[in-house]
């Protein structure tokens, strides 16, 4: 069993590590100012709404590529939202998304 | 830290109740993805031990995947590493946004914390935090463990036997992830400046998905749209 990959593994991990604690490191929030607490404050729902948006704005072609595509996903993705929105019930967004998506696919496969 | 804008309700255990569900919503995507990518993995060559070691240590889908496909088609070391930085470097917005709840944990700790930040731990934590108030290390290590545990466990599955499973994107399992984006974007986005933010964060993913692709669009939507939120909580500041 050969074990090299274990070695590329751990340069990702190095790399991808700093981005994760640098900051989980620097001043706690008393000591920021203002304005980047408030900048801090914001950048959960813009990245959550930025990695929404691209998964479902992009899917990989034959050759691999993202290519921008509009599919069941749109609709399911803001039924999930909607109803998350309304009932406060993540997991009951998700199912209704998963639902659709799975049976659009197979009536559009079929 | 308590966040004088969130609502804090009262029973906690509600909260991670909620908080678990939705964890297992994305811990049911990360299995079937994880068999996938035990797969491809296995098929690009990589033993048991280096794909799980791979989901142990790096603990990042969309990297991992590139990695298997890059290493199949016999890319260096070096440049999926490059690729790796830059298809994370976005885990630098999630620890900012996660500090000033957490800045009052040991080092250690914060040092653990930091190591199983993934998308599906900052969204679930964050929200929960958002939502009681206050930060909750319970909660934290409840989000983590889900997706902490079941990925390295299922790549192994994946390498084992993953032909035998369906493609998760037949079950529509690919789209629990942005679903669950969305819906927890939604619940953080509880004011005005809050919701610019999100709705602006989503079209710079969009436009500039398509300029310059998407894993470059996200996060650069994750910088620059709070400046849209911040311009919209300026705006409606009373005039001095």
């Amino acid at each position: 069993m050969t074990v090299q990959l274990v070695g590329l593994a751990l340069l990702m991990a190095a790399v991808t590590y700093p981005f994760r604690a640098l900051p989980l490191f620097a001043p706690t929030k008393d000591r920021l100012p203002a304005i980047v607490q408030r900048y801090l404050r914001l950048v959960g729902p813009a990245i959550l709404a930025a990695l929404a948006a691209g998964n479902t704005a992009f899917a990989e072609d034959a050759a691999g590529h993202n290519v921008f595509h509009v599919g069941i996903e749109w609709i399911a993705v803001a039924l999930a939202v909607a109803l998350i929105a309304w009932r406060g019930n993540v997991f009951f967004g998700i199912v209704a998304a998963v639902v659709m998506v799975a049976v659009g696919r197979a009536v559009m496969g079929a | 830290m308590t966040d004088p804008s969130a609502t804090p309700i009262p029973d906690i255990t509600a909260a991670r109740r909620d908080l678990v569900l939705a964890a297992l919503g994305f811990a049911v995507s990360g299995a079937g993805f994880g068999l996938v990518y035990g797969l491809a993995a296995r098929e690009a060559g990589f033993s048991i031990i280096e794909a799980t070691s791979m989901s142990v240590f790096v603990l990042a889908g969309a990297a991992q995947f590139a990695a298997v496909g890059l290493v199949a088609h016999g890319a260096g070391w070096p440049a999926i590493v490059v690729l790796t930085a830059l298809l994370n470097a976005r885990h630098l917005l999630y620890s900012a946004a996660m500090a000033p709840w957490l800045g009052g944990r040991s080092r250690l700790e914060r040092a653990a914390m930091a190591h199983v930040l993934t998308d599906e731990t900052f969204a679930l934590s964050l929200a929960h935090f958002q939502r009681i108030g206050r930060a909750d290390v319970v909660g934290f290590w409840l989000a983590a463990g889900f997706d902490s545990i079941s990925w390295p466990v299922f790549t192994a599955l994946g390498v084992i036997g993953g032909q035998l499973i369906p493609d998760p994107a037949q079950l529509g399992l690919d789209v629990v992830f942005p679903a669950a984006m969305g819906g927890l974007a939604v619940k953080l986005a509880t004011d005005r400046p809050a919701i610019a933010a999100a709705i602006a964060g989503a079209a710079l993913a969009v436009v500039g998905g398509i300029l310059v692709g998407p894993a470059v669009s996200i996060v650069v939507g994750g910088f620059l749209a709070p400046i849209a939120g911040l311009l919209i909580e300026r705006k409606g500041e009373p005039a001095r």
